[in-house]
């Protein structure tokens, strides 16, 4: 080792979030690669979806990121004016790649990613229902007509999800963007929504579909047909007998519904360190040999041609089918402005499935929306008044503490033991915790598009809180959405509250048989983590298949579709989270209680207080304290109770369920990258608690004196 | 009549075991189940029982290395150092809030509510940044500081609660007998807390047993991950493999339901000693 080139050696680090096979193919490539370029070893690393994005713009710009990472070309806009790729020298073996998977990896002239695989919607269909997948919308709606039945659909798919819709809309001959601009409103948009809400409002498919939904439905013989992606096939029940065909022609235009290409593409990390061998590593990676170990063994539809000729690849049914819908196929737009699109016209289109708006109103709305948030751009102004003010504050505040201490530094040496208690931890949090937060906090005073920030002093603050560009009764308004945090913070404290204390007041008999066992049973939500309760709960609400819904049908109650109306959303919300959070509660008054002396009861049960008298007059009081720092605190975690309400209602319909905090990452990574105004709306939150706390400490300084 | 009232609170204590308990079948079902769908049957009873998602999960390797086991090992280590970190941080200073009045506490208790107010959108890459400048980035240690103070304010607040309630007379007598206010606490006020501690203790441990955000976004080795970001990896853009996820998380819950399960004396008990233990 000690003799070895250590200059010439170089070492890849690849990030990914593949799993299962597409995982185990991809490490094949890497340990096949390795065994002949011992000098250039690549080393895979698996990173969880949910952090991926998170994690590449916190690494990349300080160099800590990978050389290389796969992910979908749809942010490469995004992420070349973020700086967090570089641009990739086109080559000879560049004519290896499928045109359609490789063109829309340049932006503005230039490449900066090798295709991977290209991944698009496709027609499932069962063989044991359909002989022959049908080529028209008209044979498709034959067809579900006749297969029409009680529960029972032969066609089924998402139909609110704008992932799906676009297949269509591009069918009927509209466009995302029009020579660059959103044209969501286009008469041909409209009319693929009136086609989708003919096909609802006939009932030849579900509503309120979910993926959950489908893929139960098609498994058990209920949907003959559904739209769906490569993924899907993971889904189907082993013994069901399906094929993948191409997407109908629309019967209307006679073009073929195309959906939308994602292209998973490998990508060069700016401040790659080992860049010249990451590349050598991503040719070999993307070119025929890596290619064909990742289309056998990964099964991906992959994006070099030579495969195709491969017989176990082409002649694969499935892989094959995708590859033949591929030439109908729109590459999604990899324009930052494309992060905009999305959630408004997802609100238009459940919008006009719930039969709240027609087509042409609710798309018309959606165009408003999606112009307004572009052309938001706000006037950077100079740093300078703000700096001085800074300046000046820090000032007096350095006066007026210097001051103070001065008066109060005898006191404070006395209890100079004090400090030393107190010290440890102080000095990390002070690190550690506000450090972060002045950091953040200052972000809003700029705005951030695509990479660059520009200081816009209280622009942010202004535009959130003036009501100019959006109505105060809109769900999205900040006031609409504060008066929601604060109903939905009030609701779910004074329900742990109530079911914690009453539970503790059952189980304290330590008489009382079981009550071991109870105790922990009832402890049980507390401990799971709240991620996966909002996972469940969610599934739990299904209209159509949902415990709940199926537990009211026993008592003859029609079933509810919870995530339509605010007020059922919001509820199966605050089930959720009076579910997992009473257990807190329970043990906090459990522990107070069990600090009660017995005497005191015992003496006023020898007066002949009666039980409600001795739990009014001298329980509950002496419980209060006890609980107030608890529900003090509760309130501040659920105002900012951000997993539940973004995983259970995902702030539907149309947002109104959404709490602040939500709102404030919907704005950082939703609607494109506004971290300026999310730190804004950050602000405000904290300013709202502040305030809270202020009167709060008023009500237990009056407790106090009582 | 007291009868009637035994029967009643069973009855309502069974109902609210019964909710408390349903969604919790729904995840050992699926975990059980074979296929990697989401059940949506109101039947919380799997149809066909396999081992074979736990097989899996516990199975996972990562070129020669036992994945799991390192996992789990990095997740204890990580959680045990927060909740003796978090808790010993707490106990100090939860004790000069509660025992001195000194210039600058009423800020101190502030600071502490304050910070858990500010939403963590925005604070991320921030501490990505600060950790990147103590050189812990991709080091457990990183974890343990961040998860730390993310814990702290609540365990404060917690104890500073238990130690205002216990008399002082007892700690005086310690000073009173030429001992130091060190030796009062150490040998008088935390013996006392013992349920508190627990309490505070299992927060700590929850805190950075279930996170998986931040150890994503700071770990850059899947040997350096903790268990919940590698439960995470069973959740994608497109599908998640609810058999895995399910069967992960029930691996992931059971440590912390034994703990549950031996503190319970502790976390509730504490100055009951006598009763009948449940």
């Amino acid at each position: 080792m000690l003799f070895a080139p250590a200059i010439l050696a170089a070492h890849v680090v690849l990030w990914h979030a593949y799993r299962g096979e597409e995982e185990r193919a991809l490490e094949h490539v890497v340990k096949t690669w390795n065994q002949t370029h011992p000098d250039e070893t690549v080393d895979a690393v698996a990173v969880p979806y949910d952090a991926y994005s998170q994690k590449l713009s916190a690494a990349i710009p300080r160099g800590n990121g990978p050389d290389l990472f796969i992910a979908a070309h749809e942010r490469i806009g995004d992420w070349r004016a973020s700086g967090l790729i570089q641009q990739v020298p086109e080559s000879a073996d560049d004519d290896g790649y499928l045109p359609e998977t490789f063109t829309p990896l340049h932006d503005g002239g230039k490449l900066f990613a090798l295709p991977l695989a290209f991944k698009s919607l496709a027609l499932f269909y069962r063989r044991d229902q359909l002989a022959q997948p049908p080529d028209t919308t008209d044979e498709l709606i034959a067809f579900a007509r006749q297969k029409r039945g009680a529960g029972k659909y032969g066609f089924a798919y998402e139909t609110a999800d704008f992932f799906y819709h676009a297949a269509w809309l591009h069918g009927f001959g509209g466009k995302i963007f029009d020579d660059g601009i959103p044209r969501l409103d286009s008469p041909e948009a409209i009319r693929s929504v009136e086609f989708v809400l003919a096909l609802d409002r006939e009932h030849l498919v579900p509503g309120d579909a979910t993926h959950v939904l489908i893929a139960q439905l098609f498994n058990e013989g209920n949907a003959a047909m559904t739209i769906a992606g490569p993924w899907f096939t993971g889904e189907i029940a082993p013994g069901v007998d399906f094929g993948v065909a191409r997407l109908p022609i629309v019967s209307e235009t006679g073009k073929r519904a195309a959906p939308l290409l994602s292209i998973e593409s490998v990508f060069l990390a700016a401040r790659a360190a080992s860049s010249q061998a990451a590349l050598r590593f991503a040719h070999f990676l993307t070119g025929a040999d890596g290619a064909r170990i990742r289309a056998i063994e990964g099964r991906q539809t992959v994006a070099a041609r030579a495969v195709w000729d491969d017989p176990r690849v082409k002649d694969d049914p499935i892989l094959g089918a995708f590859y033949r819908q591929l030439p109908d196929t729109i590459a999604t737009p990899s324009v930052p402005a494309m992060a905009l699109i999305w959630e408004p016209v997802q609100n238009a289109l459940r919008k006009v499935l719930r039969g709240a708006a027609t087509p042409a109103a609710a798309l018309h709305d959606a165009q408003a929306r999606i112009m307004a948030s572009i052309h938001l751009l706000p006037t950077p102004v100079s740093p300078l008044p703000y700096a001085i003010a800074l300046g000046v504050f820090c000032l007096v505040a350095l006066i007026y503490l210097s001051r103070r201490a001065a008066s109060r530094l005898g006191q404070a040496r006395k209890q100079r033991a004090a400090y030393a208690y107190l010290a440890p931890a102080a000095i990390s949090m002070a690190i550690l915790v506000f450090v972060p937060f002045a950091v953040g906090a200052s972000m809003s005073l700029y705005h951030h598009q695509a990479g660059r920030f520009t200081f816009i002093g209280l622009q942010n603050f202004i535009s959130i809180l003036s009501l100019r560009e959006i109505p105060i009764t809109d769900p999205l308004s900040f006031y609409f959405t504060l008066g929601v945090t604060i109903l939905w913070t009030v609701a779910n404290v004074t329900l742990h509250v109530i079911l914690g204390v009453s539970l503790a007041l059952l189980l304290r008999n330590p008489l009382l048989k079981l009550r071991g066992v109870y105790r922990v049973l009832l402890i049980i939500p507390w401990a799971v983590p709240n991620y996966i309760t909002a996972l469940i709960w969610k599934g739990m609400f299904h209209r159509q298949f949902g415990a709940i819904n199926g537990l009211l049908s026993l008592f003859g109650i029609a079933p509810v579709s919870w995530f339509s109306h605010f007020a059922t959303s919001f509820a199966a919300n605050l089930a959720t989270n009076v579910w997992l959070g009473f257990p807190f509660m329970m043990v906090v008054t459990l522990g107070a209680l069990s600090r009660i002396p017995k005497e005191l009861e015992e003496a006023a049960a020898l007066d002949g207080a009666s039980a409600w008298e001795r739990l009014r007059h001298i329980i509950l009081p002496l419980l209060r304290p006890a609980l107030l720092p608890s529900v003090i605190l509760g309130a501040v975690w659920t105002f900012n109770m951000f997993n539940i309400v973004f995983l259970v209602s995902g702030g539907e319909p149309d947002g109104a369920t959404d709490i602040l905090v939500s709102q404030a990452y919907r704005w950082a990574f939703v609607r494109g990258s506004r971290y300026g105004y999310a730190a804004a709306y950050a602000v405000l939150i904290f300013l709202v608690l502040v305030i809270w706390s202020a009167l709060a400490r008023r009500l237990s300084d009056k407790e106090a004196e009582a | 009549m007291k009868a009637v009232r035994n029967a009643l609170v069973h009855v309502v204590l069974v109902i609210a075991s019964m909710i408390t308990l349903y969604p919790i079948a729904w995840v050992v079902k699926m975990a059980l189940t074979p296929s990697q769908g989401f059940s949506l049957s109101a039947s919380p009873i799997p149809e066909h029982v396999t081992l074979a998602n736990f097989a899996d999960v516990l199975g996972a390797r990562d070129g020669g290395h036992w994945l799991f086991g390192r996992q789990l090992a990095n997740s204890l280590a990580v959680s045990l150092a927060v909740t003796a970190v978090g808790v010993v941080l707490a106990c100090s200073a939860a004790y000069a809030l509660s025992r001195f009045r000194f210039p600058g506490r009423e800020t101190s208790l502030r600071a502490f509510l304050f910070s858990q107010m500010f939403p963590g959108v925005v604070t991320s890459i921030p501490l990505y940044v600060l950790l990147e400048k103590l050189g812990l980035l991709n080091h457990l240690a990183g974890l343990i500081l961040v998860y730390s103070t993310t814990a702290i304010p609540f365990c404060v607040f917690m104890l500073k609660s238990y130690f205002d309630s216990l008399p002082r007379e007892l700690e005086e007598a310690v000073l009173l007998d030429g001992g130091t206010r060190f030796i009062a606490f150490i040998r008088v006020v935390l013996p006392l807390s013992r349920p508190a501690l627990a309490v505070t203790g299992l927060f700590c441990f929850l805190t950075a047993w279930n996170e998986f955000i931040l150890a994503a976004t700071f770990m850059n080795d899947p040997l350096s991950f903790t268990l919940p970001v590698q439960l995470q990896r069973y959740v994608g853009d497109y599908s998640t493999e609810w058999g895995h996820f399910a069967a992960g998380a029930i691996l992931v819950s059971i440590p912390v339901m034994a703990l549950f399960f031996a503190l319970e004396k502790h976390l509730i008990g504490g100055l009951t000693q006598g009763s009948v233990k449940g």
